[in-house]
């Protein structure tokens, strides 16, 4: 089945979803919402990653997203821990209210 | 306008506004709750471009696994909503509008560019290479070294995450 939509389409949405996520990143105040906006971001490139491996006819592009995805899981888990630690050791989780390694 | 267009347009308005409002929302839990509607959305358009595997592992992994684990800390923290920055909430909000903006300003201009032609619509073999057995054979057999390296990672993502939250027992 053939679609009409060209790729440019699915790459305009990916680059807006990317936008969305890095504002997010730099406007939210908690660890864990930063951390979500990072796997929006994530997400975004996946998108761009099959769109171009769907429009070039070629596998590669899929097996990345799939690695990207581990690395995402793997960054999921270590990212939680370290919010469970920083909240353990400071009471808070608001990355403007932890300035450990601010001179 | 075949069908697929019109999934493709849903799906991506429905992408957007989640991620709008998951960027917005103040308090965390309802956030992660758009967040898993996002994904939720992706994989329609992993759908639209016919990668089945794909679609299914971004709502096991994604929306299943990693966003059940966020959920479990939010809960566990209880933080409640976050209050805004009381001084600082000019600077801190204008230099990502601006960067924002600048980055949609190019994307417009490329948008607006002239459209290559040999992306215009999908490749011929765009059903076959989304399937698993395509995507199985290609992974173990040139991407083997990358795919055993990526278990060690994880194996160091539990071994880290484990060390980084466990309690330090007090051992005199």
């Amino acid at each position: 089945m053939m679609t009409s939509i060209p790729l440019e389409y699915y790459l305009t949405l990916s680059g807006v979803l990317f936008t969305i996520g890095a504002v997010g990143v730099l406007t939210r105040r908690n660890a864990i919402i930063i951390f979500m906006c990072i796997e929006l971001m994530l997400n975004a490139v996946n998108l761009t990653l099959v769109g171009f491996s769907a429009y070039l006819g070629d596998v590669t592009g899929q097996i990345f997203v799939f690695f990207v995805m581990t690395v995402a899981a793997a960054e999921a888990s270590i990212g939680l821990a370290i919010v469970l630690a920083l909240f353990r050791n400071k009471e808070t989780i608001y990355v403007d209210e932890v300035n450990l390694m601010k001179l | 306008m075949d069908y697929t267009a019109i999934a493709f347009f849903l799906l991506a308005a429905g992408a957007v506004a989640t991620a709008i409002l998951t960027i917005t929302r103040r308090n965390p839990v309802s956030a992660a709750m758009f967040l898993v509607v996002h994904f939720v959305c992706l994989s329609g358009l992993y759908l639209t471009l016919q990668a089945q595997l794909l679609a299914a592992l971004q709502v096991i992994v994604y929306a299943g696994a990693i966003m059940v684990l966020v959920l479990f800390v939010i809960m566990l923290l209880n933080m409640g909503d976050e209050e805004k920055l009381a001084e600082r909430v000019n600077q801190r909000r204008i230099l990502p509008m601006a960067l924002g903006l600048a980055f949609a300003l190019q994307l417009a201009i490329v948008f607006l560019s002239e459209p290559s032609p040999q992306f215009a619509k999908m490749a011929e073999n765009a059903g076959e290479i989304g399937t698993v057995e395509s995507i199985g054979q290609t992974m173990f057999t040139t991407y083997l070294f990358p795919f055993e390296a990526v278990s060690l990672l994880l194996l160091a993502a539990i071994i880290g995450a484990i060390i980084l939250a466990k309690r330090r027992l007090v051992t005199n």
